[in-house]
């Protein structure tokens, strides 16, 4: 084997001695073309249009930029707000005219709470207004640590997390877990945090038809195809449905058993934004999970602000410390904002110690809200949309004239006549072009344990009239 | 608790005349001559007129520590690869939090890497950060003590406290987080009268008067038409960049701009080009191509392009170099998004942040951005410029349509903290802050500079990072720090560059002269134990460095 190897190469030299020279330079001349050809690009870049100087100048001298916001016409809807003097609560003055309130979403009346206000005094006292740090950077007070412990005990889960933004709740969560190229099944119905936490994330967006599971599941069901043909990359793709407790939009409930029952089958996650059914649904206002009597942990990450039924500021995420804690380095509006004034916090708390105290508060709001939800009906040329058990709900025009901008007019036009006959109302405010899925234009009507029958009664009676004389 | 806090707050406030004065005028002068930098405006004489910049500075490092500090890295990667071996095979416990049993089937929902980071790097020095406390977050606070049983997995709180730490990590500049009674009056007050929530938003019920008055007064206060208040600093930049920008727009972001702006400007939908941080040239070539080759593929001109930069910046503690970038947005027809975060009350004669520190006028910066947290002691973030810009605002934000208003009394503490810095109290009380702050500041990074520690930054910033560069040395400093009574912030990546971890300190117009002291005597105690003195009074090329690797970031 040896000597018939090196018998090879000996023949190879002397080959290379007995060949011509032409053919030795021919050969070294190919060998230098090819390294030419595998060192130098194989393609041309684009021809690039050099500008001169002065042609660049020129550009410059005759670009114009367009103004940087367009003007906004002075009697723009949105740009005149109402204007509250004094605290938003049960009796509100707006425009100098005090009105019983039917549009802050003071659910529990803890706004205007005597307990609440003396406890925010206190803390005040302690530890003064701002926190000056994130929480990451002695942000974090006793206060913000006993309010997560109080949540999450309330909640019955492992761990809540706080942020000091309601809107930046949900926003920041989404994206603390989906990334590029993972999959989120959202409800067309969902509120605009949820939205910009779902631009934010960059993820796959699919949205299935409002509370339509048959729609999601043939999504689903799409998916599971899809990860057959690839089912390398399907082990990578996370998958996530993201639901809404009450929906703020339509004022009607998610069906959560059924939405667990895919979460199984498809091995989804569900993240659940609770905002308006959190201090409001169940028996002890823990919200859909306990309406239902769905298991709480078969909800990955459920997050609600309390800035409604709460009557504070803030927002936060509760679930499984697996899951949670995951935030306290991921979470954009937890890590990189100053945390929630401490004395906003210690309201909070008190509001948890009132509900706990007092579980039969939410069976008020309930039959309040049903009480409202009966009253309203049979409006004239107004339909009720919502369920009867939800705590703001949305008045919409039976017939539209065709313009929203006409509808609007129509709507706040009842506002106006409700205003000036001491009910306060609003209008469903919506960002037009932002929306995914823009509402109908509505009113809102919100229900607080503070309405009386009579005022109740009032306030359907003064719509009822504004309905007949205005939409004739 | 009360008492001992005003005694503190009085100490920082009051005391400050006559010979303290006068010492402190040689020790400034000293720092300055053997820094070889000539101050012409002392701090007397320095008022409404615009100071000279000084030069950010930005001293590199020897080349052995960004060895060092690699390896380093490189140590802690490997041994967290054994560990994860040991916990692999069950010779070590692993304490991390599982998936549920039922959910082991689903997709993992968190990423490799992203875990081993946190595991064997973050959790070895996870005691620095997040320590509770449980006091005013004033010149002093008290620290709650905690102890972890299991390496920083868990921590239990020991129930006793650490008293009277000295406070350089809150943005507390102007001394307003504060809990006298007297200067809380009013918001005890609006606290009583409204309590602390709204449950409405902007567009419909929460528009309170006290806002409309908030917003007046933050507008004279800046000297601009009008002003938008939000509820919160980072929700201000990431919900309102949107609106005022969007696709076929170009933003030309800083760097080092912060998450927010960041978060912003990719909700907003334009492209985004970055340049490189505070450097001019970087940014004018990018506006010259930018405007000559339009928007890529299309080649349509961009519709309008916003610069956006910070005043000061949060992790370099340099200034931005708004003169120039003033003169590149004229001469190129662009926006200007300033956010003035860190700046505003803590840089200018009167307190009126970067903008009034350059003596530019306030009408010339299209979106001046700030928050109220940091030198107002209170929370939430504004928008203010001309009167259509918060026009559209008003009718476009996002933030004005789907969140709650601001809580009144927030809005009742940083009214009255404004009216404070500009004298409507009756008081000069808001302008000595505003003075002795810049005093504190020139004294403390002189100070820190003489000891030989790498410092970055402007010399008027009172966010002063002190470079620590290895990763041992982070965990090692902000825990010795705290064994004397002093907190400080430390940060490293992924906040930072990988070869930069450093040490953050935040001067504020509260500490007093006594405070800064112990600090810098242990600072320089500690300087020697650990060896972070790495200065060797070098100017660094870095500000001038001219890279031309300018990215384009995905919308």
């Amino acid at each position: 084997m040896a000597s018939g190897q090196q018998w090879v190469l000996v023949e190879m030299v002397q080959a290379f001695y007995e060949a011509p020279a032409y053919h030795l330079i021919l050969e070294g001349i190919l060998i230098l073309w090819i390294i030419r050809l595998l060192f130098s690009k194989t393609y041309k870049l684009q021809e690039r249009s050099d500008l001169t100087e002065k042609e660049k100048e020129e550009l410059i001298e005759e670009w114009q930029p367009e103004p940087l916001v367009p003007s906004v016409s002075k009697d723009h809807p949105s740009l005149n707000y109402d204007v509250v003097t004094g605290p938003p609560s049960h009796k509100i003055i707006v425009n100098g005219k005090e009105c019983i309130n039917f549009a802050s979403f003071n659910f529990l009346g803890l706004l205007d709470n005597e307990r609440v206000k003396l406890k925010a005094l206190s803390s005040l006292k302690k530890y003064g207004v701002g926190t000056c740090g994130p929480r990451g950077f002695y942000g974090t007070f006793d206060v913000h640590l006993e309010l997560e412990e109080r949540l999450a005990k309330f909640m019955r889960t492992e761990e809540a997390i706080i942020y000091s933004y309601g809107f930046a709740t949900i926003a920041s969560a989404i994206p603390a877990y989906s990334k590029r190229g993972d999959i989120i099944f959202v409800d067309e119905a969902a509120c605009f945090s949820i939205q910009k936490g779902l631009q934010a994330s960059r993820s796959f967006i699919k949205y299935f038809k409002h509370n339509d599971m048959e729609d999601l599941e043939r999504l689903l069901k799409e998916q599971e195809i899809e990860d057959q043909k690839n089912p390398r990359k399907a082990r990578v793709i996370r998958r996530f449905i993201v639901v809404e407790g009450l929906y703020i939009n339509t004022a009607d409930i998610c069906p959560l058993p059924e939405l667990v029952k895919l979460k199984y089958k498809y091995k989804v996650r569900i993240f659940l934004e609770e905002s308006m059914s959190f201090g409001v649904l169940g028996e002890h206002g823990r919200g859909v999970t306990e309406h239902f009597g769905v298991n709480i942990d078969d909800i990955d990450l459920i997050s609600a602000n309390m800035e409604n039924a709460v009557a504070s500021i803030g927002g936060f995420c509760c679930g499984r410390s697996f899951v949670i804690d995951h935030q306290r380095l991921s979470g954009q509006g937890y890590c990189f904002s100053a945390s929630l004034p401490p004395m906003l916090a210690t309201a909070a708390i008190e509001a948890l110690n009132i509900m706990e105290e007092d579980p039969g508060i939410f069976r008020v709001l309930r039959d309040k809200c049903k009480h409202v939800h009966k009253a309203l009906q049979g409006t004239p040329g107004l339909k009720v949309v919502g369920e009867p058990f939800a705590p703001a709900l949305h008045l919409q025009l039976e017939n539209s004239t065709g313009s929203r901008t006409n509808d609007l007019k129509l709507l706040r036009a009842i506002v106006d006549y409700s205003l000036d006959r001491q009910i306060a109302l609003t209008l469903a405010r919506y960002l037009e072009k932002e929306e995914r899925f823009l509402p109908p234009p509505s009113i809102r009507v919100v229900v607080t344990v503070e309405q009386t029958q009579e005022e109740i009664e009032k306030a359907a009676q003064c719509i009822r009239e504004a309905a007949l004389k205005i939409l004739k | 608790m009360i008492q001992t806090d005003e005694h503190h707050s009085c100490n920082g406030t009051l005391k400050s005349h006559s010979d303290q004065k006068q010492q402190e005028n040689n020790n400034l002068k000293n720092g300055y001559h053997r820094n070889e930098k000539v101050q012409k405006n002392g701090k007397g004489d320095g008022f409404h007129q615009p100071r000279v910049r000084g030069e950010d500075s930005f001293e590199e490092a020897p080349l052995y520590v960004a060895v060092l500090t690699y390896m380093g890295y490189g140590i802690v990667i490997l041994f967290g690869y054994f560990r994860d071996f040991l916990r692999a095979v069950g010779l070590e416990k692993c304490h991390q939090a599982r998936e549920r049993e039922e959910q082991k089937d689903f997709v993992p929902l968190y990423q490799d890497f992203e875990n081993f980071y946190k595991r064997n790097l973050y959790m070895r020095v996870r005691d620095n950060w997040n320590r509770p406390i449980c006091s005013l977050p004033g010149p002093v606070f008290d620290v709650m003590e905690r102890v972890s049983d299991d390496y920083n997995w868990t921590f239990r709180l020991t129930g006793r406290t650490v008293e009277n730490v000295i406070n350089m990590g809150s943005y507390n500049y102007l001394g307003f987080a504060e809990n006298n009674v007297d200067f809380l009056k009013t918001v005890a007050e609006e606290t009583r009268q409204y309590g602390v929530g709204v449950c409405s938003t902007r567009q419909e019920l929460g528009n309170l008067s006290i806002h409309e008055k908030l917003e007046q007064l933050v507008a004279e206060f800046l000297g601009v038409e009008s002003a938008m208040a939000f509820g919160m600093g980072f929700a201000t930049n990431s919900m309102n960049i949107p609106a005022l920008v969007g696709k076929g727009c170009l933003i030309l972001s800083d760097e080092l701009n912060h998450t927010s702006l960041i978060l912003g400007a990719r909700l907003s939908g334009a492209t985004i080009r970055v340049f490189k941080h505070n450097n001019m040239q970087s940014l004018e070539k990018m506006l010259k191509e930018a405007i000559c080759s339009g928007q890529p593929r299309t080649h349509r001109v961009w519709k309008k392009i916003l610069i956006m930069v910070e005043g000061i910046y949060s992790m370099e503690g340099s200034l931005v170099r708004l003169p120039e970038i003033l003169a590149l947005k004229k001469k190129y027809k662009a926006y200007l998004y300033l956010d003035e975060a860190h700046s505003i009350g803590a840089v200018g004669p009167t307190g009126r942040g970067v903008i009034e520190h350059f003596g530019v006028d306030p009408k010339e910066v299209d979106v001046l951005m700030g928050t109220f947290t940091k030198s107002f002691g209170a929370a939430g973030g504004y928008i203010a410029g001309k009167k259509e810009l918060v026009d559209y605002l008003r009718s476009h934000s996002h933030s004005a349509v789907y969140a709650t208003a601001m809580s009144p009394p927030v809005v009742e503490q940083i009214i009255r903290a404004i009216k404070c810095i500009m004298g409507y109290d009756g008081t000069t009380e808001g302008q000595r802050r505003v003075r002795q702050l810049a005093e504190n500041t020139r004294y403390f990074r002189s100070r820190l500079k003489e000891m030989g520690f790498i410092i970055y930054g402007n010399q008027d910033s009172p966010v002063v990072p002190l470079l620590l560069y290895l990763p041992g040395k982070v965990g090692a400093f902000s825990r010795a720090m705290l064994k004397r009574k002093i907190g400080v912030v430390v940060v490293g990546f992924p906040a930072t560059p990988i070869t930069e971890a450093r040490a953050r300190f935040c001067v504020s117009a509260a500490h007093t002269r006594e405070m800064l002291d112990k600090v810098l005597q242990s600072l320089d105690e500690l300087g020697d134990d650990i060896r972070v003195k790495f200065s060797r009074h070098r100017r660094s090329y870095r500000p001038e460095l001219y890279d031309e690797t300018d990215f384009e970031l995905d919308s």
